[in-house]
C-alpha cells in the first residue's frame, strides 16, 4: 500500500532521513519509535507530503506521489492524519469540523456528513459534544474528534504523529483504546509514538529510527525481548 | 452666546446649507466605502499571494508585493492623490469620486496587506497542515481555515485602519472633489466665517467614525464565538 525507495530528507546540509526503504501492506500496524530527533516524525510527515523528501520515492496504492504530476489532494483524501497537538479548528463547531473536508471535497453532502459525523461521535461518545467548540474540549476529547475527522474522510490508511505526547497523562488511555480498536478493526496504521505497551499489544511491526535510518524492524515480540542492534539494546534499557 | 448661536445658524441653516454638508457627507461616506472594499479586496489579495509566494520558488511574486507596499508606504497620500488624478484625469470625463475611491483603495490596500499578512502569520502552522492533510488544497484550507482565524485576531487593527481611512478622505478636495471638508471650505468661504462649518464637518466626521466603531465592535463580538484555549 505504501512503498518508500530510499526516502531521503535533509534540511539544508542537515541529513533527518537517510535512506529508508520500507512497505506497508494493507492491514498492517506499523509502530515507529526512536530517540528524539532520530527523523520518526520527519518519516512519518513525508508519508503524505507534509515534509516534501528531497530524495527517493513514496508509492501509495500504485502511485508515486513524489512525481510533480501526481495529485497529492486526492492522495491525502485516502491518508488520514493525526497530530501531536490536536489541530482542531477552533473557529469552527466540533461538527463543522468534522464535515468541512468531506463536503467541500463533494464526498458527501451535507446530510450525509452530519450523519456520517453524528455515527463516528456517537461510537466515541461524544455526540453531546457536536456543537461544542474545540476550546470546550479537554486534550482527550480533542483528540479523539481529530481522530474522528480523519474518519470521516474514510482514508485508506491513518498516520498517527505521536497521538498522545501533548496529553495529560489521564487521557492517554481514551485515546489509545480508540486507536486500538481502529487496529482491531483492520485500518492499516503508521504510528510515530512513545507508548511502548501499546506497541506492544497493537503493532505489527515496530521500526527503531536512529539518525535517519531504519536500525531494526521486528514483530513485537522479538523486538523488544531479543533486540540484536546495539542501539536499540540501549534505548530500551533506557525506556522500559 | 447670540453671535455664536447666528454664526452656526448661518453656517447650516441659512441657503439650506445642511443639503450642502448632507451632500458632501454622501460623498465622504462613497469614497469611504469604495476604498474600504478595494482596500480589502486588494489587501487579501496581496497578503496571500505575499505569504505563500514567499515559501515558494516563486520569490520574485512576493518582491513585486513588497515594491508596492514600500512605495505606497512611503509617499504621502496627497502626493498619490495628485499624480493618480493628473494620471487619469488626462483621459476627461472620468467621475473624481471613483478616481479618490481608487486612490484611496491603492493606498488603503498596501496597509491592509500588511494588516492581513501579520494575521496569517500569527495563526499556527498545524493548521495548514491539518487542512492539507485532509486534502484541501491550499487557496481552500487558506480560504476556510487560515483567513476566517486570521481575520479574527486583526479585526483591531483592521477597524483601525478604516478609521483612518475614513478620516484621509479629508483630503480629496484637492482633486475637486466636493466631499465633507471640501463643502465645509466652501460655505466658510461664503459666510466669510470658516470655524462653525469647520466644526461642525469635524462633528459629522466624528459621528461616523464613532458609527463605524460601533458596527466593528458588534462584528467583533460574532466573530468570537469558539475562542480562547
Amino acid at each position: 500500500m505504501i512503498e518508500t525507495r530510499n526516502l531521503q530528507k535533509a534540511f539544508g546540509s542537515h541529513k533527518v532521513l537517510d535512506g529508508i526503504d520500507i512497505t506497508i501492506k494493507k492491514g498492517e500496524k506499523v509502530v515507529v519509535i526512536g530517540p528524539s530527533g532520530s527523523g520518526k516524525s520527519t518519516f512519518l510527515r513525508c508519508l503524505n507530503l507534509l515534509e516534501v523528501p528531497t530524495g527517493g520515492e513514496i508509492w501509495f496504492e500504485g502511485n508515486n506521489i513524489t512525481d510533480k504530476k501526481t495529485d497529492i489532494n486526492k492522495m491525502r483524501q485516502k491518508m488520514g492524519m493525526v497530530f501531536q497537538q490536536f489541530n482542531l479548528f477552533p473557529h469552527l463547531s466540533v461538527m463543522e469540523n468534522i464535515t468541512l473536508a468531506p463536503v467541500k471535497l463533494g464526498m458527501m453532502n451535507q446530510q450525509e456528513a452530519e450523519q456520517k459525523a453524528l455515527e463516528l461521535l456517537k461510537r466515541i461518545g461524544l455526540t453531546e459534544k457536536a456543537d461544542a467548540y474545540p476550546n470546550q474540549l479537554s486534550g482527550g476529547q480533542k483528540q479523539r474528534i481529530a481522530i474522528v475527522r480523519a474518519l470521516a474522510m474514510n482514508p485508506d490508511v491513518m498516520l498517527f504523529d505521536e497521538p498522545t505526547s501533548a496529553l495529560d497523562p489521564e487521557m492517554v488511555g481514551e485515546v489509545l483504546d480508540l486507536m486500538t480498536q481502529l487496529a482491531e478493526e483492520g485500518m492499516t496504521m503508521v504510528v510515530v509514538t512513545h507508548e511502548m505497551r501499546f506497541a506492544k499489544k497493537v503493532a505489527t511491526r515496530i521500526l527503531f529510527i536512529d539518525e535517519g535510518k531504519i536500525v531494526e524492524e521486528n514483530v513485537p515480540d522479538e523486538f523488544f525481548d531479543n533486540p540484536k542492534h546495539p542501539r536499540l539494546k540501549e534505548f530500551l534499557s533506557k525506556i522500559l | 452666546m447670540e453671535k455664536l448661536k447666528e454664526a452656526f445658524y448661518n453656517a447650516l441653516i441659512v441657503d439650506q446649507r445642511y443639503m450642502a454638508y448632507l451632500g458632501g457627507i454622501k460623498v465622504t461616506v462613497l469614497i469611504s466605502l469604495l476604498a474600504i472594499a478595494l482596500g480589502i479586496a486588494i489587501g487579501v489579495l496581496v497578503a496571500v499571494v505575499n505569504v505563500s509566494a514567499a515559501n515558494s520558488k516563486m520569490k520574485w511574486i512576493s518582491g513585486i508585493c513588497n515594491v508596492y507596499i514600500t512605495i505606497i508606504r512611503g509617499t504621502p497620500l496627497m502626493v498619490q492623490l495628485l499624480i493618480i488624478y493628473n494620471l487619469i484625469f488626462t483621459s476627461r470625463n472620468t467621475n473624481e469620486i471613483v478616481v479618490g475611491a481608487v486612490c484611496f483603495g491603492i493606498n488603503s490596500g498596501a496597509y491592509v496587506a500588511e494588516i492581513i499578512r501579520a494575521g496569517i502569520e500569527s495563526i499556527d502552522k498545524g493548521q495548514m497542515e491539518a487542512g492539507r492533510s485532509l486534502g484541501l488544497n491550499y487557496i481552500q484550507t487558506m480560504r476556510m481555515i487560515i483567513l476566517p482565524q486570521a481575520i479574527r485576531n486583526i479585526l483591531p487593527a483592521l477597524g483601525n485602519e478604516f478609521i483612518v481611512l475614513i478620516k484621509e478622505t479629508s483630503v480629496a478636495g484637492v482633486i475637486a472633489v466636493t466631499d465633507l471638508t471640501k463643502a465645509a471650505q466652501y460655505i466658510g468661504s461664503r459666510t466669510w466665517d470658516i470655524l462653525p462649518p469647520l466644526i461642525i464637518a469635524a462633528a459629522c466626521y466624528l459621528v461616523m467614525v464613532m458609527g463605524l466603531t460601533k458596527l466593528l465592535s458588534v462584528f467583533e463580538r460574532r466573530m468570537a464565538r469558539g475562542d480562547r484555549n
